[in-house]
């Protein structure tokens, strides 16, 4: 997918003037924070979850060769086949090679990250392809030509109303007087839409959550059963996932799947949760007759056993962007790239290139209610921070900022300088701010006194007014 | 593609410092997955055979499931006649070929239509059988296989499930175990909790999305148990 990261403070800008957006980012909070709150609530072992899982991943990214070729020859032994890909473009050559070798022209799709990130639908689509996403969320997306806006809620930055609207231009064929202003009237007739389309396919592609070096599997975790339908129905089950994947054992992945859910929709266990394991076997009433595994790494192998390898732990369950303040206020679109949010502002730069994902780690508080809910402890902030020095050292930051720091590390190496000139500006701003005692605009300060005004300084740094009551206690005879 | 293989494992293990051939770990990672040691385990489940049955209902019906409990297997008809009647569903069932739904005499309710096989778009209501059921959150666990055809798990719009009391585990590492007897795995293991939903319109929950809307489950006490 072609990124538009580098745009990402102009598309901030849109997003918190779209009325639209913002009403939808509303259903974050209840949708999203309360329920996982409850769910995790209700599981006292979470927090030694969550250490589990960390240690667990590290561990296997530590031997990701060896646990990845076990899980190779797993799937090849249960009759499947795997097909490895360095770049984006290999793993779509490889899925259209599989397509047209078997002469399909309609597929159907669950939803997978990892085909947003390669690019998938539109190379499959150039190549004469029908291809139907099934997700629900991603469903309404492909019908709008967007990208998704939230890893598990694809269309989390639309409201009812323009999800009918789509519906209303789409399915033409149904009456148009037909009442479609409820979630429920909606989800009906998407699964009337979809049915056919899952019965036509000829080939169905899903993503992984997890995959299984011990038998080989591919797991996916899903509420609607979009999934299973997918990867049932057709002849031909491909599975397009990343090298990131992979953990030793079903009991491994057990304790992913407790903190999984829990994580991103604040739910127990999701729906359903499928192991598939090569093609159907000799006997079996339904099931597909091929099984492929496309084994993504698209630039990760590189971020391997670098400063920023923890975002390899990730489990993509959302929790860091529902809790962060950033993404509520700008949604996901802003970031330009399939991974928004926290993880999009420690991943992307790895992933698609620092200097055009360098504006997404400047994208942050740094409040770390992030790391706070990450299941797999993946230190967001700290990762940030290490993106933000390299965007300084590599010099992708406009001159503007970086005269600016650059004057500001100058001038803090000196204390006695640097008290100094802050104790003069402190007490100039303190004079011309007025009776008002605030600012409506400052030279050089206007992306702050454009939406609200600064305050003027008391006329004494905090370290002057510190020095001061020490004396003064000092003098009163106080401890 | 042997090729991209080849580049991408020898990425892996530049960016780890390893070398190429290391029987070492390959060894390490073998005794590992041999041995599938158990992580930490919720102690929720830490309870008599009652007991988690027990907590199996209450979890299974927190997610908008249905549950039955009846004394034997010939109570079954029963059950799935009087659910389908209370809600005015059709008494159309699809029933999977699975041995221990095959021993079920339908006969004692005659109204139910039943037929034996693999399910079509147009069935209504799918009956299967699960292998086990996990008390830890409420989960069905079913496996593909000749008698097990995972479509009726998603085509009908009413799925009820079958399952025995001695079926019931504590968390899905037990199932794991029972799974292992079975045998080679199979192409599709199902772990299922409630009907199919959907929170993709404003954060929603609307059930039924693309699976069944309704997950009527049928426990079974069985005399092991
Ligand atoms: S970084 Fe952590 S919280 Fe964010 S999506 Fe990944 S696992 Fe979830």
């Amino acid at each position: 997918m072609q990124p538009t990261s580098a745009a990402f403070k102009q598309r901030s800008r849109q997003a918190i003037a779209n009325p639209v957006l913002q009403k939808a980012l509303q259903n974050i909070r209840p949708g999203f924070q309360q329920k996982r709150a409850k769910a995790v609530a209700q599981l006292p072992e979470f927090e030694a979850l969550r250490d589990e899982a960390r240690d667990l991943k590290n561990h296997v990214l530590a031997h990701l060769d060896v646990y990845l070729q076990r899980f190779e020859a797993k799937v090849q032994e249960s009759g499947g086949q795997v097909h490895w890909a360095r770049t984006a473009g290999e793993a779509c050559d490889a899925v259209l090679g599989i397509c047209q070798a078997a002469g399909a022209t309609l597929v159907t799709k669950g939803k997978s990250m990892v085909a947003e990130e390669i690019g998938l639908n539109s190379r499959l689509e150039a190549a004469g392809l029908t291809v139907v996403e099934t997700d629900l969320g991603e469903y309404i997306i492909q019908l709008r030509h967007e990208m998704p806006s939230h890893i598990i809620a694809p269309a989390l930055h639309l409201t009812k109303t323009e999800i009918a609207a789509a519906f209303m231009q789409a399915h033409v064929d149904l009456p148009a007087d037909r009442p479609l202003d409820e979630p429920r009237a909606l989800t009906d007739e998407a699964r009337l839409m979809l049915r056919q389309k899952f019965l036509g396919a000829q080939v169905g592609i899903t993503g992984a959550n997890l995959l299984i070096a011990e038998t080989g599997s591919t797991v996916i975790v899903t509420n609607e059963g979009n999934g299973d339908l997918t990867q049932n129905l057709p002849g031909i089950h491909i599975v397009v996932t990343s090298i990131d994947k992979v953990v030793p054992t079903l009991e491994d992945a057990s304790t992913i799947l407790r903190l999984l859910a829990r994580s991103a929709t604040g739910q127990e266990f999701s729906a359903y949760t499928t192991v598939s394991t090569g093609p159907k076997r000799r006997g079996d009433m339904d099931g597909p007759d091929e099984f492929h595994v496309v084994l993504v790494d698209n630039g990760r192998s590189s971020i391997l056993g670098g400063p920023t390898q923890d975002v390899l732990r990730c489990i993509r369950c959302g929790a860091c962007m529902n809790h962060c303040p950033v993404y509520a206020a700008v949604g996901g679109h802003a970031y330009g790239w399939v991974v928004p949010g926290p993880i999009g502002a420690a991943l992307d730069p790895g992933m698609i290139g620092l200097e055009e994902a360098r504006h997404l780690p400047h994208a942050s508080s740094f409040c770390g209610r992030c790391e706070e809910v990450c299941p797999m402890r993946i230190p967001l902030p700290k990762i940030m921070r290490y993106w933000r020095e390299q965007t300084f050292t590599r010099k992708l930051d406009p001159a503007s900022a970086r005269y600016g720091i650059g004057a500001w590390a100058w001038l803090a190496r000196r204390p006695r300088l640097y008290h100094w000139t802050t104790g003069l500006a402190a007490r100039t701003l303190g004079l011309l701010g007025g009776r008002r005692r605030r600012f409506k605009w400052l030279p050089m300060a206007g992306g702050w006194t454009a939406h609200r005004d600064l305050p003027a300084p008391e006329g004494r740094t905090f370290l002057a007014q510190w020095r001061a009551e020490e004396k003064r206690r000092a003098r009163a005879g106080a401890p | 593609m042997s090729e991209a293989r080849t580049a991408v494992l020898g990425e892996i293990r530049r960016s780890l410092g390893r070398p190429e051939v290391d029987r070492e770990r390959e060894a390490a990672a073998a005794e590992r997955i041999a041995a599938h040691p158990r992580g930490l385990i919720p102690a929720r489940t830490d309870l008599g055979q009652e007991g988690r049955v027990r907590l199996f209902i209450a979890m299974a019906e927190q997610v908008a499931a249905t549950v039955a409990r009846v004394g034997s297997m010939a109570d079954v008809p029963a059950a799935v006649a009087d659910y389908l009647a209370n809600l005015n569903l059709p008494p159309h069932l699809k029933v999977a070929p699975d041995p221990l739904l095959d021993a079920i005499d339908w006969s004692a309710r005659p109204l139910l239509e039943v037929a034996r096989g693999g399910a079509a778009p147009e069935d209504e209501v799918g009956v299967a059988a699960a292998f086990a059921g996990v008390a830890e959150t409420g989960t069905l666990m079913l496996a593909s296989g000749p008698g097990a055809p995972t479509r009726l798990n998603f085509l009908p719009d009413t799925h009820v499930v079958v399952l025995r009391t001695a079926g019931i585990v504590g968390p899905y590492e037990e199932a794991w175990d029972r799974l292992r007897a079975m045998g080679a795995m199979p192409r599709t293991v199902n772990m299922i909790t409630g009907p199919s939903r959907t929170g993709d319109i404003e954060q929603q929950i609307q059930l039924g999305a693309h699976g069944p809307r309704r997950l009527h489950i049928v426990l079974v006490d069985t005399p092991d148990a």
